[in-house]
């Protein structure tokens, strides 16, 4: 869908480049997420693809079609705004009607398809609101029926549940799926939320400074991250620093641990969840031994920081007992095994 | 039970009080209010139901003849009968026009300034409202008068206009209503720019994307988002513009000369060459008339024509 995208701004010495040479195809009907932290590029891919900014190099095609040089109001997709931006001086129904009005759809089919997106988004009884008496949520559910009422190729949602508490944007997540799937409009989804990204999305495109750094299925994303952005940005991880050798990787103190490098040698770097590392007695079968520093307590989990013999320290993450005390004290002597398969080596 | 009388007697008393309190304390604004907006308007409506006097003023003696005035004149020739005065219709049909186009003119040049004006940085933007408000600093006359040494048929505009060969002969604008439309429009910008820039300041640019992403074209938007939503600041520039334009009187007289009256010039006839000043008062009041029949019109037309939108 994008293709070899690269978004400039400014000139001279002074560029910054937002994009650079970004490639994403996105697949028809699936719920796709751009996540990344502020910055990274994602929103102006987003706006890329509405139309609002033009690259400064690349194509965007939709459908096959290139719709680089088209504007917004040609292309056959539509925005949710992270300000929602609703019409103020319209109602709940006229804001929903408004793209098929400008589209020249005669007055009958737009009232049917106005009320059908007012049963969608189960919104019927504030059809003839000003959009500012309604509450946060049910301005988003206006703002999203405002952009499917035309049934676009692609819905874009620009961090859409940002500007919600806790509580209602775990309803609007169920919500989302529910309409991307009644739909089967292809959603591209921007969000810096990796919980949001992993519990929605079908596929998720990592990016960090202007490029893709990974993209996949939320499982893979999580189990398999390529590098050390994607691993640290995503879920908790520890970062080993170790050498290649035959069947795994040294740890500078002299332990091997198991892991695949496909037979690189020289120093590479591991990466390992704290929930995958357990904590042992010291004499334990192939245990490393270590000191426990500290710990933390999560609710249902205890975080341990636990320093290495060769002085890294990394965290392991074990449900808490029943009384919720530390059951491993401070300076105690234990031993760290890692779950079989669960170190990874990174690309950098 | 007596205790309970004396309590709401106090409560009472206090009552009272406190409504005295407010009516002292509103006093000063109230008798400057009278002073200066109810009274005058009291004393020319009394005049206008007056007899004018030899040399002006009035003579205490009530009269219909000024209301009558207002719309006829008598014929000296045929018994004083009545005959409708078509001068008088004609300043009042040509002062209703001016005003109107001027209103229109200084939207349509006052629009684009303002959105210009709100859409800079921040920091810009105090420069440019200083900008627009330096015309108030000069007497109105003396930029009359400038207006006059730009147009006139030896006047600049004429002077560029022949030396490239634009045209052969000199354009006639003086003591024309042309000349006193460009002039009302040059005074009355700023009155028009002001409202609507404080409209558009307070407008959402975001909505243009919605907008625009949701099919409308650039005209769309304009039309069926941004007009609605900055309506407001329309109605006010137009309110603005529109009202003293009908009462305008040194425009029209420097640039219009003569025989291109407005209501002002004509009301200023009569309380001096004239010496009717009950006519004078007379055609003030039905300049009020006029504008509140206007205001009210052009009100609810705006209102209304604010719900069918979109």
């Amino acid at each position: 869908m994008a293709k070899d995208v690269t978004k400039a701004f400014g000139q001279g010495e002074t560029v910054v480049r937002a994009l650079d040479n970004v490639s994403c195809e996105i697949r028809t009907g699936e719920f796709f997420t751009l996540l990344g932290p502020s910055g990274c590029g994602k929103t102006t891919l987003l706006r890329l693809i509405a139309g609002f900014e033009m690259p400064s190099a690349g194509q965007i095609l939709i459908d096959g079609q290139d719709v680089t040089g088209q504007p917004p109001n040609r292309r056959a997709v539509n925005t949710v705004f992270q300000s929602y931006a609703l019409f103020p001086h319209l109602s709940v129904a006229e804001n929903i009607g408004f793209g098929l009005k400008m589209k020249g759809i005669a007055k009958p089919e737009v009232d049917r398809t106005v009320r059908e997106m007012l049963a969608l988004v189960r919104l019927e009884a504030m059809a003839g609101r000003k959009t500012s008496q309604l509450s946060g949520g049910q301005q988003q559910r206006v703002a999203l029926a405002r952009a499917l009422a035309p049934r676009p190729k692609v819905l874009l949602l620009d961090e859409p549940l940002s500007a919600l508490d806790l509580k209602l944007r775990k309803e609007m997540q169920v919500e989302l799926k529910r309409l991307q799937t009644e739909t089967g409009i292809t959603f591209v989804f921007v969000t810096h939320d990796q919980e949001e990204a992993l519990t929605m999305s079908d596929r998720i495109a990592v990016m960090s400074a202007g490029k893709i750094q990974q993209l996949g299925a939320p499982r893979e994303i999580y189990t398999k991250p390529r590098n050390r952005f994607v691993a640290s940005f995503i879920g908790e991880t520890n970062f080993l620093t170790a050498t290649g050798v035959p069947g795994g990787a040294k740890l500078a103190s002299g332990e091997v641990i198991a892991v695949d490098t496909g037979g690189k040698g020289g120093q590479i770097t591991l990466a390992v969840r704290p929930e995958h590392v357990e904590i042992t007695p010291p004499e334990a079968q192939g245990a490393i031994p270590a000191e426990v520093r500290g710990s933390v307590y999560f609710g249902t989990d205890m975080n341990y920081q636990i320093a290495l013999p060769d002085g890294a320290e990394i965290e392991a993450c074990v449900q808490s007992g029943v009384t919720g005390e530390a059951l491993i004290g401070q300076g105690a002597k234990v031993g760290i095994r890692f779950a079989p398969g669960s170190v990874l080596m990174l690309e950098d | 039970m007596a205790r309970t009388h004396g309590a709401s007697e106090a409560e009472r008393l206090q009552a009272a009080s406190s409504t005295r309190n407010a009516w002292a304390l509103s006093a000063p604004a109230l008798i400057l209010l009278f002073c200066a907006a109810a009274g005058p308007l009291l004393v020319v409506l009394i005049y206008s139901f007056l007899t004018a006097g030899p040399t002006g003023g009035v003579v205490w003696d009530f009269s219909t003849e000024a209301w009558v005035g207002v719309l006829y004149t008598r014929d000296i020739f045929d018994d004083g009968n009545l005959v409708l005065a078509d001068a008088h219709l004609t300043i009042f049909w040509r002062s209703v026009k001016i005003s109107i186009l001027t209103t229109l003119i200084t939207f349509v040049l006052g629009f684009p300034t303002a959105w210009f004006i709100a859409t800079r940085p921040l920091k810009e933007r105090a420069l440019w409202l200083f900008l627009i408000t330096i015309p108030f600093w000069t007497n109105l006359l003396i930029r009359t008068f400038a207006i006059t040494e730009i147009i006139r048929n030896e006047g600049l505009l004429n002077k560029i206009l022949l030396g490239i060969g634009l045209i052969s002969e000199p354009l006639r604008i003086m003591n024309t209503d042309t000349a006193v439309l460009i002039g009302m429009a040059y005074v009355y910008l700023p009155l028009m720019v002001l409202p609507l820039f404080a409209a558009i300041d307070r407008f959402d640019m975001r909505l243009l994307e919605a907008g625009y992403d949701l099919y409308a074209s650039r005209l769309q938007v304009l039309r069926h988002v941004v007009l609605p939503i900055v309506k407001p600041g329309i109605i006010a520039g137009s309110i603005l513009v529109f009202i003293p334009s009908l009462g305008a009187y040194v425009t029209p007289r420097v640039l219009g000369g003569g025989k291109n009256m407005m209501i002002g010039n004509f009301i200023e006839l009569q309380f001096g060459q004239g010496r009717n000043w009950p006519l004078g008062a007379a055609l003030s009041m039905t300049l009020l008339l006029i504008v509140m029949l206007a205001m009210i019109f052009y009100v609810r037309a705006a209102t209304k024509g604010g719900k069918s939108h979109g």
